[in-house]
């Protein structure tokens, strides 16, 4: 026997272009939107992964535009400013400070990289208590460095793929040319640590010509007041103290301008594919006044041809939502890219993030979008009286 | 004597009018009749009659301006009573069967389909049966899956019937149901319908402009200018 879905999805089939035209919006219109979802949540996740790969919720610099130093830290930079090193000694006393490590950035002109040459920087690290702030990461090869001053290097991922390094090879230091033995490589960890090569803090200061630090990372305890320590570390002489969760919150302000526009493209793609849905299911009422009408005479109430249309604008949705979603998933990736190209600054891994339940909420927007648009022509067909559409005078 | 019980149709001074601007149109204008249980009756006339606008009437496919219907003993039209669109359709699943002029299958639909369309929405018990049946007594058991498209105007209208009489209609309404035909197959199709009459004994109304068909019905009743003149 056949059922009112069948004959719903039987008239689809009637105008395969028309229907098929609504699906690709539909499915436009849907990939935008979990896109959209999926970077929302995708891009807060991305960052905080970032934050906290970062091993400490506090760094101390020497003064300059904190956010400027943020983004030193997080995807490495050069005009450097330089603090004494005796200033971890001061700040370790602290009650709050569960963790501390200095660090010196450093970044020398190699004019062998790229077509007219560019920067490589270095991690200046100390071998004691920088790998305990990152106790996650992996090697893929070799380990940390032998002692304090080793002439070692430790390669993420990304730089020993760059330079295509093994555990054993020499490395160059450009503009100082002083090699240094390759003794760990790390496993890829999605963050910017992937494109680091760090270097005993001794090492690097030797080769650098400095016994100073550019950066103390703080791990802060567990149940420690942060704000009081930050207040603390704000009296420091020429120092800047920047919290990650502080930088975490103006970026994702500056990244909510940046949504609106978006959510206001999406909200305009699923109110032009409503519009399509309309137009092909009014469109398809309109061309079948004297079918509805027949329809009737054999039996079908107001309310079951008001199902049917209605059935008919859920089928495309329904469709074109999942094809939407599967395409999304699909292309994530390539949004991916696209989103990256676009924002100013965009944390490492995937930014945008679809899982089964964002996925079958916009699928549930999507249907209710659908049953939204169907109203009309459902109710208009729903109306249709037999005679009308039959009517013929003897 | 007609007694009651053998009553099927009987409406009393049934009225239909209609203004076209200033115009009173007085398309069926004081008509009473009664059909009985198993009889086949044709409505003849020119066009513009008023046929057609009473067996609409009849069939519940409109309400009347004025004047009384009773349909199975029950009384549907009358005392001014006005049916909605709800009412006249559970009235129409419950007792008629229609068959048109331009058979209006879905063409979307395989034969089988259209036959069991009306079982869509309401169901007698037992009728996903009748879908098979009818297809095999109206000679249609290999077109069942073809496309409307894919068969003739003869079988278009031979498929029409089986979906009229699937939920097992007390009358079928046929309005010009040879209309699209040709000869040939206007006269298959009028066997048909006296078949149905004869062996199964259906109440046939049919609407008819050809003299040969309408002469198949039982009784003829002639329109002119809305008013019913049996012969």
């Amino acid at each position: 026997m056949i059922t009112p879905f069948q004959i719903a999805y039987k008239n689809l089939l009637r105008k395969k272009v028309r229907t098929l035209l609504t699906l690709v919006g539909i499915m436009l219109s849907t990939w935008v939107l979990v896109s959209l979802f999926g970077f929302n949540r995708g891009y807060e996740k991305a960052l905080n992964r970032d934050i906290d790969n970062m091993g400490y919720q506090l760094m101390v610099m020497a003064k300059g535009c904190p956010y400027e130093a943020a983004t030193m830290m997080l995807q490495g930079g050069k005009g450097l400013r330089y603090m004494e090193q005796s200033m971890v000694d001061d700040i370790v006393k602290e009650p709050e400070v569960d963790k501390i490590t200095p660090i010196l950035m450093q970044a020398f002109f190699d004019p062998n990289k790229g077509e007219s040459g560019g920067i490589a920087g270095y991690f200046g690290v100390d071998p004691k208590s920088y790998p305990q702030m990152k106790p996650f990461f992996r090697f893929r090869a070799g380990g940390w460095f032998h002692d304090e001053s080793a002439p070692e290097v430790v390669m993420g991922y990304e730089a020993a793929e760059l330079e295509q390094r093994e555990v054993g090879d020499m490395t160059l230091v450009p503009e100082k040319n002083v090699q240094l033995k390759v003794v760990g490589i790390l496993e890829r960890t999605g963050t910017q640590d992937d494109g680091t090569i760090f270097v005993p803090l001794k090492t690097l200061q030797r080769i650098a010509g400095t016994d100073k630090i550019t950066t103390i990372g703080i791990s802060v305890k567990k149940d420690a007041d942060m704000s009081k320590l930050e207040t603390k570390l704000f009296q420091l002489k020429d120092v800047q103290v920047v919290s990650f969760s502080q930088v975490k919150q103006t970026i994702m302000k500056l990244i909510a301008t940046a949504r609106v526009m978006v959510l206001s493209i999406a909200i305009i793609a699923v109110l032009i594919a409503m519009v399509g849905v309309v137009n092909t299911v009014l469109m398809s009422v309109l061309e079948r006044v004297q079918e509805i009408g027949i329809l009737k005479t054999m039996g079908a109430m107001p309310g079951d041809i008001f199902r049917l249309v209605w059935t008919e604008t859920l089928i495309l949705c329904g469709i074109g939502g999942i094809a939407g979603i599967g395409f999304a998933l699909l292309f994530a990736r390539f949004t991916d890219l696209l989103v990256r190209k676009i924002l100013p600054y965009a944390p490492s891994g995937g930014l945008v993030a679809i899982d089964g339940r964002l996925a079958l909420l916009t699928l549930v927007t999507i249907l209710a979008v659908g049953l939204l648009s169907g109203l009309y022509p459902a109710w208009k067909a729903g109306r249709v009286r037999p005679l009308e559409s039959i009517r013929r005078e003897g | 004597m007609m007694t009651e019980a053998e009553i099927l149709l009987d409406a009393r001074g049934l009225n239909r009018f209609y203004t076209r601007g200033s115009e009173e149109i007085r398309a069926v204008n004081g008509v009473s009749l009664s059909i009985r249980r198993g009889e086949f009756v044709s409505f003849m006339g020119p066009s513009g009659c008023g046929k057609t606008t009473l067996v609409n009437l009849l069939g519940c496919l409109d309400n009347p301006t004025s004047g009384e219907l009773d349909l199975a003993g029950r009384n549907i039209f009358g005392g001014g009573k006005t049916l909605g669109e709800r009412d006249l359709t559970r009235v129409r699943r419950e007792l008629f069967g229609y068959i048109f002029q331009n058979f209006y299958l879905i063409h979307s639909l395989t034969v089988r389909e259209n036959v069991a369309l009306p079982l869509a929405f309401y169901r007698k018990p037992g009728a996903e049966a009748e879908v098979e049946r009818l297809l095999k007594m109206l000679g249609m058991e290999h077109r069942m899956d073809h496309l409307p498209g894919q068969i003739s105007g003869g079988e278009m209208q031979r498929v029409a019937i089986a979906r009229a009489l699937v939920n097992r209609p007390e009358i079928l309404l046929a309005d010009e149901p040879t209309g699209n035909l040709d000869t040939r197959r206007s006269e298959e199709i009028g066997e048909i319908l006296q078949d149905l009459n004869r062996n199964a004994g259906l109440t046939i109304v049919m609407v008819s402009h050809d003299p040969g068909l309408a002469r198949l019905g039982q009784r003829q009743i002639e329109m002119r200018d809305g008013q019913a003149y049996e012969s």
